[in-house]
């Protein structure tokens, strides 16, 4: 497995071959054993608290209220999303597009300065698992007593404690699954009509997959999950080079390991006392000391237990650090600045969010499109008057009702049909009308005369919208 | 393979070998797979249960829903009737003048009137109205027999069919060639032969027609026998007449009438108020 590395550039110690041997003997983790990770705080624990309180937006953000309604919504039926005063329709939805690349390359940025970042200390997978063990701890207690447990004949006290259990990561997920839909629907209304068994067969549906889904994933799949379904770890491994920062074992410091015991001194050994802390707290079953390897989501939980052990035998911290590999093998390292990857991936997220700000406040009122009719492209009426007609269709992108003017310039002697002084938009939707322009033929210099439609708004809304569109004559004129 | 004794007991293996340590294993499918497995046949059997499933020799067995395509279309169907069902209430009881007068209903009925004008008009008329040979341009303001929503209405209801008298027999060439030229000019009513052929009788003494009995303007410069040469067949026209019994070579035009069975009354208010907002409405 990738437990053996490609290390070739770690033959800086002549102590690596023999780690590699001795991992080659490492039980990889493939799902066949329960991972019971054990708890202990430190630096690293209490970042990634702090790192996981933002999932707490997920829960509490879809009862934001904002001007008498939700602040954020996703509305997908009726095709906007609301945020807090900005209305997004879907002819803005180029936006997306940007936030995404934003993310992206957010994540590769990321990963390339300090590794899993994203993985460690933000999914949604390791959190929720983290949460769902820390209920399993407070229910069955330290890890050795879970395994017992699991081992032990079903008894009274077991089944209470199991049930106690699924029935705690089943309320998760179902929290977990309405959170998620109340982002899409009024989160009070979804309340109402899901406790009253009024919603909609798909709200049930979604409930009972998020449900169901998270506690498998966080429940029962756990760290198996990061090892052979999720995209991300594999991507994320790829973007790692010599100078990112990840857990990282000092084998020059730590070799050679051994036993200590009191009052036996060996002379020669490293700092690693082989006491398999880091082990025993790694949640998806690594041994970091084995190098870096696919499993390891740079928690840094392996971090906080390997220095709780260097104060207690006092020596030094950061046996086990976040190091890069120039780091280790002694090699100068380049401050972010001087990296290409690192700024190039700068340089796309400072446009990203150029483009985003440019977005958001140039949103604009209004959307025009004008459809000229094509069957007939033009008509002769009796006067001698050439007649066109045109399907204007305007989008109204605010929440108001809107009053307008529509002016059309281009040649001389327009007169309209269809189009009223005050002309009224409902809001938030597509409104079209049908208009009739007529052009004397003697104003028409050519078969194709092109002419602008100019939207004014009677409202406070200064904006005005113009869209250019062809006025067609007989071939003759040209 | 070989048939020696068993090199590997204890391994579940089916006792076939391959250069010496290669063997097939007789191991538990993973339980995913069993489970996928099952879940697939249960899956089958309650789905043919519910649903037409298995043939029989002179039927099917029509499943414990009773569901089938056609019911579910019908049902389908019917919900789009229920929506259209208030408008449709409201038309029924209106005039075409009305309907047209009311923003709303005019929009609905636009949308089915285009339906019945693809099925209905637009062989003869063009998919916009734009006309055809010998067909009326529909976007235009020149009517032969009145452009009002009433005027329309009663077209589409009764049908129309002018006649005008083929005039090689009153006329001598000459001059149909010079009453011809003045018409294509503009100025029919200048040429002496305008009143002593009698022309003056159907299209008036302006020249632009008589709505009541479908006679053609001839000063405003559309036609509806549309040609290359349009002067040649403007003499085609006066020499062989329209839809003149006794002349062979007369032109024929003729709207057939789609009242009286053929189309419903509220089609035919739908299709007026759709031909009248094509852009030439009066």
């Amino acid at each position: 497995m990738d437990v053996k590395v490609t290390n070739e550039e770690l033959d800086c110690e002549k102590s690596a071959a023999e780690l590699y041997e001795e991992a080659d003997h490492w039980h990889v983790n493939t799902g066949d054993e329960i991972i019971h990770a054990k708890r202990m705080g430190g630096k690293f624990r209490d970042l990634k608290i702090k790192a996981a309180s933002v999932w707490l937006i997920f829960f509490l953000g879809p009862y934001l209220r904002w001007d008498g309604s939700q602040a954020v919504l996703f509305d997908i039926p009726n095709r906007k999303f609301q945020i807090f005063d900005i209305t997004i329709l879907p002819q803005d939805v180029w936006l997306l597009a940007l936030i995404l690349l934003f993310f992206a390359i957010l994540l590769a940025a990321i990963t390339s300065v300090a590794g899993r970042v994203f993985c460690g200390y933000f999914c949604f997978q390791t959190i929720w698992t983290d949460i769902f063990t820390k209920i399993e701890e407070l229910l069955e207690g330290t890890p050795a007593k879970r395994r017992k447990l699991d081992k032990a004949p079903w008894n009274a006290k077991k089944i209470r404690l199991k049930v106690i259990k699924h029935s705690a990561w089943l309320s998760i997920g179902f929290i977990t699954g309405f959170s998620f839909i109340a982002w899409f629907t009024d989160s009070l209304q979804l309340w109402i009509d899901v406790l009253t068994f009024e919603a909609g067969t798909f709200v049930y549906v979604m409930l009972l997959v998020f449900t169901i889904g998270t506690y498998i994933l966080a429940g029962f799949m756990r760290e198996q999950t990061c090892f052979w379904l999720c995209p991300y770890a594999r991507i994320q491994g790829v973007m790692y080079d010599t100078e990112t920062i990840l857990p990282t074992y000092d084998i020059a410091r730590g070799e050679p390991r051994g036993k200590l015991t009191k009052g036996n001194v060996v002379e020669g050994n490293g700092d690693c006392i082989s006491c398999n802390q880091c082990v025993a707290v790694c949640p998806t079953g690594i041994d970091i000391r084995g190098g870096q390897q696919e499993g390891c989501i740079t928690c840094g939980l392996c971090l906080d237990a390997c220095d709780s052990v260097m104060d207690k035998i006092g020596k030094p911290r950061g046996l086990i650090r976040y190091a890069s590999m120039n780091e280790i093998k002694g090699v100068e390292v380049k401050p972010f600045h001087k990296r290409p990857r690192v700024l190039i991936y700068a340089g796309i997220i400072v446009f990203a969010v150029t483009g985003l700000l440019y977005g958001i406040t140039h949103l604009g009122t209004y959307d025009l499109k004008v459809i000229h009719e094509r069957q007939p492209l033009f008509v002769q009426m009796s006067t001698g008057d050439i007649q066109n007609k045109y399907e204007l269709k305007i989008l109204n992108k605010t929440d108001k009702v809107m009053n307008i003017s529509i002016v059309v310039t281009g040649a001389e002697n327009i007169t309209t049909k269809g189009i009223r002084e005050k002309m009224t938009l409902a809001p938030s939707k597509l409104t079209s009308f049908t208009v009739f322009l007529l052009i004397p033929k003697k104003n028409l210099k050519k078969a194709r005369t092109p002419i602008y439609f100019t939207i004014e708004s009677y409202q406070e809304f200064e904006d005005t919208v113009e869209y250019q569109s062809m006025f067609y004559g007989p071939k003759y004129l040209n | 393979m070989s048939d020696e004794e068993n090199k590997f007991p204890g391994e579940n293996n089916t006792g076939h070998f391959w250069d010496d340590d290669l063997r097939e294993l007789d191991n538990e499918p993973p339980t995913w797979w069993t489970i996928g497995f099952h879940a697939s046949w249960i899956f089958v059997i309650i789905y043919t249960l519910l649903y037409p499933s298995w043939p029989g020799i002179n039927t099917h067995f029509k499943g414990l829903l009773g569901w089938t395509s056609i019911t579910e279309y019908k049902e389908d169907l019917k919900s789009i009737e229920n929506i259209r069902a208030p408008y449709e209430s409201k038309i029924k009881d209106m005039s075409a003048a009305e309907i047209l007068a009311d923003d709303n209903l005019s929009k609905y009925v636009t949308a089915s009137g285009k339906v019945l004008f693809g099925d209905n008009c637009s062989a003869c008329h063009g998919a916009g109205g734009q006309g055809n040979v010998g067909f009326p341009v529909l976007a235009d303001d020149d009517w032969l027999y009145g452009g009002t929503i009433t005027d329309i209405e009663t077209t589409i209801n009764a049908g129309r069919q002018g006649i005008m008298p083929g005039h090689a027999a009153m006329l001598d060439d000459a001059k149909i060639d010079s009453l011809s030229s003045s018409i294509f000019e503009g100025k029919a009513i200048e040429n002496a032969a305008y009143t002593e052929a009698g022309c003056i009788g159907c299209h008036g003494a302006d020249g632009k027609g008589l709505s009541f009995m479908g006679s053609a303007n001839l000063v405003d410069g559309i036609y509806r026998f549309t040609a290359a040469d349009q002067l040649a067949s403007i003499k085609h026209t006066i020499k062989y007449g329209v839809n003149d019994a006794a002349n062979s070579e007369s032109r024929n035009a003729v709207m057939p009438a789609f009242g009286g069975g053929k189309l419903s009354d509220t089609e035919i208010k739908k299709l007026a108020v759709y031909v009248h907002k094509l852009g030439g409405g009066l």
